[in-house]
């Protein structure tokens, strides 16, 4: 006669089940697996964005560009006026940002930077966004009330600095410049960079710490 | 109130799942193949993740990606029903591949 052990059976149907990838793994699996075998995309396309973006491209691309606006006037001048240019020229480029504009904080403007449609970012010079950045409060907030959002990631604005929301789209992208702290005369453009933060690019950092960021 | 992440994390720690970056990689594959535009690509992530805050999804990582992953299956050029005869082929290959074998079709 047949044993039913049902503590045998729930085992073994975890341990298959533990397996298993998720419902949206087999989607995006199917997805790719199809778009590779009719020719419509290459995998290797799909595993460089994967390795570039989980390993290598961070924020240290904007913070270069940053330190030597802080250095060379000449080169703010570009990044100001033609910021997609010099993003070529360093070779930084991606489709997010072949147009690029580069925005100034000054003691009297703080720049903040969203996309309120979905989440569209420079992640060729800035690396992955931040999950906040995507969210729908940070969306739907940071144009509404700046002022509040900025507060809840500790920055607090006099009432005398007025603040520009820039909202992304898929064409043009935005990159603060944040102001360069007191306390780093004479230093080079490594050491300067070392110390630009990825939020402070995005704007919900106001005052860059002369310690290594 | 919005909750700031830890802007020092290491690089390796992106992604929380290997299907959110695959996701990504997908659409950024399908952008630079020519198959879609960048605004196509934002307005169809744009509208998914709108119908997840209609829907009274919560405002998680796991909505995004999943509003992601919906924006791709739209602009992807591929028939609904050969994609979702894929995934039952890529679960039923899971399910007779020993833990430890590579999978395959």
């Amino acid at each position: 006669m047949p044993t039913f052990d049902s503590k045998k059976i729930a085992h073994a149907h975890r341990e298959v089940h533990a397996h298993l990838p998720s419902d949206p793994a087999l989607r995006v699996k199917a997805l790719e697996s199809l778009l590779v075998e009719k020719g419509l995309v290459a995998s290797e396309t799909i595993d460089n964005w994967i390795e570039l973006y989980s390993e290598r491209i961070g924020p240290m691309r904007g913070a270069r560009l940053v330190a030597r606006s802080w250095t060379d006037p000449a080169f703010r001048d570009r990044l100001l006026s033609d910021a997609g240019q010099v993003v070529k020229d360093y070779g930084y480029q991606g489709h997010a940002t072949e147009h690029l504009k580069a925005v100034e904080n000054t003691p009297g403007v703080h720049n903040l930077v969203v996309c309120t449609l979905c989440s569209c970012y420079p992640f060729s010079i800035l690396g992955m966004s931040p999950i906040w950045y995507r969210s729908a409060a940070y969306r739907a907030r940071a144009v509404k009330e700046p002022r509040v959002v900025l507060h809840e990631f500790g920055v607090t604005l006099p009432e005398d600095v007025g603040v520009r929301v820039w909202d992304s789209t898929a064409e043009l992208r935005y990159l603060v410049i944040p102001e360069r702290p007191k306390g780093t005369e004479g230093w080079d453009e490594d050491h300067l960079a070392a110390i630009v933060t990825r939020d402070s690019m995005i704007g919900t950092q106001r005052d860059l710490s002369v310690e290594p960021a | 109130m919005i909750a700031p992440d830890d802007p020092f994390a290491p690089l390796g720690h992106r992604f929380a799942e290997p299907w959110h970056a695959q996701t990504l990689a997908a659409a950024h594959a399908l952008v630079d193949e020519g198959h879609a535009t960048p605004a196509q690509w934002a307005d169809a992530l744009g509208a998914a993740l709108a119908r997840a805050a209609v829907q009274g999804a919560p405002d998680t990582e796991d909505t995004y990606y999943l509003a992601a992953l919906e924006a791709l299956e739209s602009l992807a050029p591929l028939d609904p029903a050969q994609l979702s005869d894929r995934k039952s082929e890529w679960r039923d290959a899971y399910l007779r591949t020993p833990h430890g074998q590579p999978v395959t079709l």
